[in-house]
């Protein structure tokens, strides 16, 4: 995907997303995961204003310290940060690229230790196929099929300094 | 039993020996020493490139027999001693009991007769049951064998009954074997008195604690006429008062380890027991003033200050720990490592100070190769390459902070009284 | 080189072996977890399924109970052992009491002991990760770093800061622990006791040592007040409780005598009255609650990131 049809997607799915929830906009949060998935979040709300005039708050959840791989992936948490109290709320978690489904796992524990809320619905820019649990996206940007070892990069200007999804085949 | 050493040089300061010849043995005696001798019925030991050196004798060795054969045996101390280099040791009193009566030297004679390699000359106590408060019998313990009286260990810390046991000693012309440490002044310390200790938060012991009752000593040798011995001295300021004590003529001589003269109190590191010992490893100026003494012979003789534990009583806290190290193993390599090489002193430097002034001091047979003297003789390669490796020692304890040292110097055959006890670096 | 994510070393047995950027890692790192005190759900699941063993030779509720709260937050068991000295004198040794432990498969020990170099020794000795709470007088490093912590959150950074320590400086972890912590974040660090309480050898360990109370607190920015022990005047250190308090207390007026705004701490328990005046502990500038909280965030992040470290070399195929 280049520049131009990753802003499709993220409109597309503004759009989506409008249309899926249209009593509950006043309740809505986007919340994204780290790295990334939050620059995403930012990027479909300013969306969804230019959209449907409505602000939707935006906030950041670390799920550092839920993830179970044990293994490679030993990292340091950063705060999270969300906007306001989460009960009763519907969130729109938002990622880069939804593989096996474990990062949304451990954002859905994540979630539900900051509160209680009514709905939790799932916007990725990318589904890549493998899931490893029941988990499924409401939103998707874009499918791409891969090989188990493939690996997909999503860089976005605010982190890397350009707009693209890069897809390497294994060796 | 005849043998010949055959080709090594001959460093035998006391008879003013030093170069390559023979050494001939017979009955248990040196016969002769000589440039070609016949060999005869004697059993020939090549000794071409070697060191041939009258045998060493440490003055300070604890075998723990009677009371703690666990940790080591008067037959495995003494095989360590053999492979050490040592035909001769003096073993301190502090055993379990202690050797405090003349019976209890006769019991470690009597052990010493069926289990002992090389020769194992018992030093007695002061006091009695070592508590420092009632003087031992010393003419008794004398004629009974002990060929020196220590409270080792611990310090006379009465003056009284230290300045009666030196107007007997001196009687008696036996040294007075003082370990030197004012036992309130060390306040419970368990290394010494200083930066690391803390850093380490570590109780310390001063050196004060040394010069205090050298100092005392040194006075009431020189009133009494007692010999003086100082146990393993450490402190600068000790060795100062030494100095000009025998600068004065007044009886003291003193004794230094291989230990003290490498290690200093860094060696604790990260609570390492095995560098736990009394007194205590000091700091690098002591170390240097201790290795200046040593060159300019205010130091006379070099122990080991041999004292194994097992790991019951090492494997505790730092604090809890029992203080000694194995040392007749490493002793050689060590004194030419920091003494020989180095060039503070030189081989007739090192014969001198294991061998030739320990015999004298404390007037042993031995610590020359002169003709009709015992058939003590250590032959040493000073650059055999060995690693310390504590399964491989012969003592039965493996306590020592040197295990993995490279070493260069190590005892190749050991004779007492014309007998092998080592050949070619082992047990016979 | 990248910034460290976890403790290359197995243990925490002291502050000395950390590097400064591993002590800003788990000042970060805390500053994180310190958040999950004020989740409606005060835990984190990160050591889920980890034992940890509270192996306690010295009585001490505080400490104690500020490592029980850090385990329990990051979902970790907690079990307690609290060894009185007899069963000491029973005769298990300390290395025993560990191999049983080890054998019960225990993550993390957390040790309080009376002796100096006890947790080295126990780490030597097991897979099991070794925390330092105290040992004798030599280290005390999570309470190093949750006094680092204290400051930066107060004021906003450490280097520069003069930090002026009063008391039993001899016979004090913390005081070691704390010179080699506020040393290494590019701190000024003083030393104030009387002479028998503070040896003028710790100049060479790096401190400014101070006979005199004025002197040590002007222009200093934290005033950190060591607990009096009362044993130390039966062991003829200091003549007197009196003696001490008149030359040494911090009291309001004293408190005048350091920088305006600078930070009052302690690290617990006090004696209100003696060495510390009951204006002062509860006064504007008294940090000492803060330690407290502080504690069981920067004892969170320890865990944390050892955790870390565990999980890498188990990774990397390491012994573990």
């Amino acid at each position: 995907m280049d520049a131009a049809a990753i802003d499709r997607a993220l409109v597309r799915m503004a759009h989506e997303i409008h249309e899926k929830n249209p009593d509950r906009m006043a309740d809505l949060l986007l919340i994204g995961i780290p790295k990334r998935g939050d620059v995403l979040a930012r990027r479909i709300a300013a969306a969804l204003e230019r959209a449907c005039g409505t602000a939707v708050p935006v906030g950041v959840l670390d799920i550092t310290m839920y993830r179970d791989d044990i293994g490679s992936k030993a990292s340091i948490p950063k705060p999270s940060d969300l906007p306001g109290s989460i009960d009763g709320k519907t969130i729109v978690l938002v990622d880069d690229v939804l593989f096996t489904g474990r990062s949304v796992r451990a954002a859905m524990d994540a979630l539900i230790d900051f509160g209680r809320p009514k709905a939790i619905q799932l916007a990725v820019l990318v589904d890549r196929g493998h899931r490893e649990l029941p988990i499924r996206a409401d939103y998707v940007g874009k499918n791409i099929p891969t090989a188990p070892d493939a690996n997909v990069k999503v860089e976005l200007k605010e982190e890397d300094g350009s707009d693209r999804v890069l897809l390497e085949e294994a060796r | 039993m005849n043998v010949l050493i055959r080709g090594g040089r001959v460093l035998d300061p006391a008879s003013g020996t030093d170069g390559v010849q023979d050494v001939l043995i017979t009955e248990g005696k040196v016969a002769k020493v000589g440039v070609g001798i016949e060999s005869g019925d004697a059993t020939v030991i090549e000794a071409k490139g070697l060191i041939v050196a009258p045998g060493f004798v440490d003055l300070h060795v604890h075998l723990r027999e009677p009371g703690q054969e666990g940790k080591e045996t008067i037959a495995t101390g003494t095989r360590a001693a053999a492979k050490g280099g040592m035909t001769a040791v003096v073993a301190m009193p502090n055993t379990v009991p202690p050797l405090d009566t003349p019976a209890m030297i006769a019991y470690v004679l009597s052990r010493v007769a069926q289990d002992a390699v090389v020769r194992v000359w018992p030093a007695g106590c002061i006091s009695h049951e070592r508590k420092g408060e009632v003087m031992a019998d010393l003419a008794g313990l004398k004629e009974a064998g002990a060929v020196a009286f220590s409270d080792d260990g611990n310090s006379v810390m009465n003056a009284l009954l230290a300045r009666r046991a030196m107007i007997n000693t001196s009687l008696l012309n036996v040294p007075y074997v003082e370990h030197a440490e004012d036992e309130d002044l060390v306040d419970g310390g368990v290394m010494h008195e200083g930066r690391v200790s803390l850093k380490l938060g570590l109780a310390g012991r001063t050196t004060l604690a040394e010069d205090i009752i050298v100092a005392r000593d040194l006075l009431l040798a020189e009133a009494t006429g007692a010999h003086l011995h100082v146990a393993h001295v450490t402190s600068k300021r000790s060795l100062e008062m030494i100095r000009e004590a025998k600068a004065r003529k007044v009886p003291v001589t003193c004794e230094a380890t291989p230990h003290h003269l490498v290690l200093t109190d860094e060696a604790v590191g990260e609570f390492d027991t095995a560098a736990k010992v009394l007194p205590p490893l000091r700091s690098e100026e002591h170390r240097q003033a201790l290795i200046a003494a040593v060159k300019d012979g205010t130091v006379d003789a070099i122990v080991s200050d041999h004292a194994p534990h097992g790991p019951l009583e090492k494997e505790v806290e730092f604090a809890q720990a029992a203080s000694g190290m194995v040392g007749l193993e490493t002793m050689l390599g060590l004194v030419l490592e920091i003494l020989v090489r180095p060039g503070v002193i030189d081989l007739a430097g090192l014969v001198r100070l294991m061998s030739t002034n320990p015999a004298r001091l404390f007037h042993l047979p031995g610590g020359t190769l002169a003709p009709g003297s015992p058939g003590d003789v250590t032959v040493f390669d000073p650059d055999a390459a060995w690693t310390v490796d504590p399964r491989a020692l012969a003592s039965k304890s493996k306590n020592t902070p040197f295990a993995g040292r490279s070493m260069r110097g190590r005892a190749v055959h050991v004779i007492v009284g014309g007998r092998p006890v080592v050949r070619d670096c082992g047990l016979v | 080189m990248a910034a460290p994510d976890a403790l290359a070393a197995k243990d925490l047995l002291g502050i000395e072996p950390l590097t400064k950027d591993e002590i800003q890692l788990i000042l970060d790192t805390a500053h994180t977890l310190a958040d999950v005190a004020k989740h409606p759900i005060k835990k984190v699941p990160a050591l889920r399924g980890r034992t940890m063993v509270n192996l306690f030779y010295e009585a001490s509720t505080r400490t104690r109970t500020s490592f029980e709260l850090a385990a329990v937050r990051l979902s970790a068991d907690v079990v307690n052992i609290n060894v009185q000295a007899s069963s000491v004198v029973k005769g298990e040794t300390l290395l025993d009491t560990a191999k049983t432990l080890e054998a019960m498969t225990v993550d993390f020990i957390v040790m309080r002991h009376g002796s100096s170099g006890a947790p080295h020794m126990l780490a030597r000795n097991l897979q099991a990760s070794v925390i330092n709470a105290g040992d004798g007088q030599h280290e005390h490093p999570t309470q190093a770093l949750l006094d680092l912590y204290t400051v930066r959150e107060k004021l906003g950074s450490i280097e520069g800061k003069t930090i002026t320590l009063v008391g039993d400086i001899q016979h004090s972890r913390v005081a070691r622990s704390d010179l080699i912590a506020f040393t290494k974040m590019g701190a000024k660090v003083r030393f104030c006791g009387p002479p028998t309480l503070l040896s003028d050898d710790f100049a060479a360990l790096g401190a400014e040592v101070h006979h005199d109370l004025r002197a040590a607190l002007t222009g200093a920015d934290v005033i950190y007040v060591l607990r009096l022990q009362f044993e130390r005047h039966r062991m003829g250190l200091m003549p007197s409780v009196k003696a001490y308090t008149q030359r040494y207390a911090i009291t309001p007026d004293r408190v005048k005598w350091a920088k305006p705004g600078a930070l009052v701490m302690h690290p617990g328990p006090m004696n209100r009255g003696v060495e510390i005046a009951h204006e002062v502990a509860d006064g504007p500038t008294s940090v000492i609650v803060d330690q407290v909280a502080n504690g069981i965030a920067v004892r969170m992040a320890v865990l944390y990131l050892l955790e870390n470290g565990r999980t890498k070399r188990a990774a990397a195929g390491g012994v573990q």
